[in-house]
């Protein structure tokens, strides 16, 4: 489904990424956690080319991208997989100069040349998807943050993706409004939808994904299933940066 | 004051065909030098060095020498090298040459103010890099890129004053032909002054209807 090969970035003469595989069922639900700045949102990046590998091979469905060979000469490929690749970014990136509904049907209507009533019907059944009906001719602005990222949410949606990629989808989020972001990703787990997820919300990944990666300094250095790994991890790396969440949540409550 | 009023009056059929030849010259500026400068703008954002240096040295010497100049040099000086050039062609030419110029100041400034999340976002639905540019980025971008391109704008209404010195038959030069004639300085000189007054009016009235039409989506619900 998705194959990941020897990936690697470097970026000013240091390694970000370090030949990273990775294996992806369909159906699957990945939590990707680690410390800031190991590497996690890159490769989630780099997974539909927002971020430039140095080289390695990204596959998913039956588009690959080799990027040992130069990118530019697989922009038509590389705009295959991005249909294929749905993404959510950490603020959002709503259009702020287009509805709700008209921001989830851009893609259908620009890209996949979808006739106009057939993407709103789309557009309309996605929005109350994300709990958003009645929200189809409301501004990003006049939304919350919530409800924004929800509308993001169903704009990958609407491609019709292979897989949805999540860049901490709630970090830029007020404490109040993380709940009903995760409710959401929570239903897509549950209809099976394949998804990888870069989170700091740790109870969040040990429940829904099946299975947890933990990224430090641009390696993977342990990953298993998630209530497995939460429970026992194997790697010292991986303890001390659990302990350090578990720690901090303790000083919270 | 009832003689300075009738000849107002003989003059007007005068002065409105020289303000034909100001609107002309000033849409003519407008459109192709906002064309012109697009193109411009895109050069200067390219990661190709050759455009991006060629778009720079355009605007430099196109911002930075008077436009007086440029009009004198492509009317008076192109003959010189084997390229005549008709008044309102050379004027034409002149005002959309240097009105390009701003125009690519304004427009790249305004494209690059969008947040890159913007561009990311319109590529991870698939979108070409033209298409997020007409659909995502461009939309954005003329709220911020409107309010300087009606002063441009309005500036060029009025420089086209300077085509008289280039045998253009616009409105000032209208004014000065009828001048020397009458010798009715002041009503003619300020009845002129009177009608690119009402354009640049229009013209800032269009741009406020322009600027409330862009800015819709931050007032509605």
């Amino acid at each position: 489904m998705i194959e990941v090969l020897r990936l690697s970035k470097q970026f000013n003469g240091q390694t970000v990424l370090d030949d990273i595989s990775l294996k992806v069922e369909a159906g699957e639900v990945i939590a990707i956690i680690g410390p800031s700045g190991s590497g996690k949102t890159t490769f989630l990046r780099c997974l539909n080319l927002l971020e430039t590998p140095s080289s390695g091979r990204i596959k998913v469905g039956n588009v690959e991208i080799d990027a040992n060979r130069p990118l530019s000469q697989q922009s038509g490929l590389i705009r295959r997989l991005r249909q294929e690749v749905g993404f959510v970014f950490q603020n959002f990136n709503l259009f702020p100069h287009r509805t709700a509904l008209e921001n989830i049907i851009e893609g259908p209507l620009v890209v996949k040349k979808t006739p106009r009533e057939q993407a709103e019907a789309l557009g309309m059944k996605l929005l109350a998807k994300v709990g958003l009906a009645g929200k189809e001719a409301s501004y990003p602005r006049k939304l919350s943050g919530g409800q924004q990222q929800r509308v993001a949410i169903a704009r990958a949606l609407a491609m019709e993706p292979e897989v949805i990629l999540f860049d901490e989808p709630t970090s830029a989020l007020d404490p109040e409004l993380v709940g009903e972001v995760l409710a959401t990703i929570r239903s897509l787990a549950e209809e099976k939808r394949t998804m990888i997820i870069v989170t700091h919300e740790m109870s969040f990944a040990r429940d829904v994904a099946n299975r947890v990666i933990f990224f430090d300094k641009g390696v993977i250095v342990e990953q298993g299933e998630a209530k497995a790994l939460f429970a026992q991890p194997k790697e010292e790396r991986t303890r001390q940066f659990l302990g350090k969440f578990l720690g901090t949540q303790n000083t919270d409550y | 004051m009832e003689e300075a009023f009738q000849l107002a009056l003989q003059s007007a059929p005068f002065l409105l065909k020289g303000a034909y030849y100001t609107v002309i010259l000033s849409l003519g500026g407008m459109f192709f030098g906002l064309l012109l400068g697009f193109a411009l703008a895109l050069m200067r954002l390219s990661s190709l060095r050759l455009l991006s240096w060629t778009a720079r040295v355009y605007v430099s010497f196109f911002r930075g020498t008077p436009l007086l100049v440029q009009l004198f040099v492509i009317y008076y000086g192109l003959p010189q090298i084997g390229l005549e050039l008709d008044p309102l062609p050379a004027a034409l030419i002149g005002f959309s040459l240097n009105m390009a110029a701003y125009a690519c100041e304004i427009l790249r400034a305004a494209i690059s103010s969008i947040d890159r999340g913007q561009w990311e976002a319109a590529a991870s639905i698939g979108m070409t890099r033209g298409q997020a540019m007409r659909r995502a980025i461009l939309p954005q971008a003329a709220r911020t890129a409107l309010p300087p391109l009606g002063n441009s704008f309005i500036s060029l209404v009025k420089d086209t004053a300077l085509a008289a010195t280039i045998q253009v038959p616009e409105l000032f030069r209208q004014a000065q032909l009828i001048t020397a004639r009458t010798f009715e300085i002041f009503t003619m000189y300020l009845a002129a002054a009177l009608i690119y007054w009402v354009l640049a009016s229009v013209l800032a009235h269009l741009q406020n209807r322009l600027e409330a039409r862009v800015n819709r989506h931050d007032q509605e619900s």
